[in-house]
């Protein structure tokens, strides 16, 4: 089960890799981006998996006293949590960044960009 | 064809350094050391029944902190982008606005959809920040849930001017408050961020683990300030 998720997840970095080093428009490198950024979350959430384990959260189902061996880990799902809502923001910040791009030279294409060529 | 090469040989390189690693890790290999003792100790220590909660706002509130600022910055840069080159020609802009110049009314369908989801949709996004150290969720989530809902309202009408001042300050007011508390911390309690300077309360109740509560409530403000006026300035580019 582990495995399964992390091959995904190892799969989604590979082609967001794959598409920022192939495509040519800012918001396809956008779109490859958030695919890698989702394949780290799936492999950080599957690294912190416990099998058989449950939710962290105790209540009447999970008492506190022998929780340890039926959760799962809490310290990825803590990093997950928080970085999926920032990867939001890094991703409206890279689209702002398009649009200002789009708005100025009418194009979305990086070779149309020279002005860092060497 | 070089170039072709060049790639797989890239995607080869970051395969096989993956590979190792990913084969070390299974199910079975049970909690960390450090995992171990969030699990055993941290419901005694902070008193909140949802261990990420404790992990995310005290244990590793300080990442928390830096991940707010990193929220805040892209928030600025967004705004910065966006709002630059039209706070000059907005007036004018705003006139041919008026002239429905390109953009489509939303449908009544989602108007009427729009209005009716509004107020539950805010009330579900502060519901999931109040119970964030009870029950899965907690500010960021919430917050998420609550930008939610202005953009289906902005989706639905837009002429729709949003209050700008309160949103900059009800962020600027959460994320300083959420500093203050954090040094309350360290004042009254045993270090930055460290939520024990309330009254720990009654295990599982809504009134419990010290000031979690208030820093996720904080956070929920902040977050759905912060990416409200995100989507507010992404709208008014286009």
């Amino acid at each position: 089960m582990t495995h399964i998720v992390l091959a995904l997840g190892f799969l989604l970095v590979c082609i967001g890799f794959w598409g920022l080093m192939t495509r040519k428009e800012v918001f396809r490198l956008i779109i490859s981006f958030s695919l890698l950024d989702t394949g780290v979350h799936v492999i950080m959430v599957g690294i912190g998996y416990v099998r058989t384990g449950t939710a962290p959260i105790f209540d009447e189902a999970l008492a506190v006293a022998g929780a340890v061996g039926k959760v799962v880990d809490p310290v990825p799902s803590a990093l997950v949590l928080t970085a999926i809502v920032i990867g939001l923001a890094v991703t409206a910040l890279m689209l702002s960044f398009a649009i200002r791009l789009h708005a100025s030279r009418g194009s979305l294409a990086v070779d149309d960009m020279k002005e860092l060529k060497w | 064809m070089m170039k072709r090469l060049i790639i797989i040989l890239a995607l080869a390189a970051i395969a096989l350094g993956f590979f190792p690693l990913a084969m070390r890790i299974s199910g079975d290999s049970g909690l960390t050391a450090l995992a171990t003792h969030y699990v055993e100790a941290g419901a005694d220590e902070l008193g909140a029944a949802n261990l990420v909660t404790s992990v995310v706002v005290s244990y590793r509130g300080l990442d928390t902190l830096g991940e707010v600022m990193v929220l805040f910055t892209a928030t600025t840069g967004v705004t910065a982008l966006l709002g630059a080159g039209k706070s000059k020609s907005h007036k004018k802009e705003k006139e041919s606005e008026r002239d429905g110049d390109g953009r489509r009314e939303g449908s009544e369908l989602l108007a009427t959809g729009a209005a009716f989801l509004f107020p539950i949709l805010v009330l579900f996004g502060i519901y999931i920040f109040l119970n964030g150290h009870l029950t899965p969720g907690g500010g960021f989530q919430g917050g998420v849930v609550l930008a939610s809902a202005f953009l289906l309202l902005l989706f639905s009408d837009c002429r729709l001017e949003l209050n700008h001042a309160l949103l900059k300050g009800a962020e600027a007011i959460s994320g300083a408050a959420y500093v203050a508390v954090g040094l309350l911390g360290l004042w009254l309690a045993g270090g930055f961020l460290d939520p024990r300077f309330l009254p720990a309360g009654e295990f599982g109740q809504l009134f419990s683990a010290g000031a979690i509560p208030i820093i996720y409530i904080l956070i929920g403000i902040k977050v759905g300030s912060e990416l409200t006026g995100i989507v507010d300035a992404m709208r008014r580019c286009s």
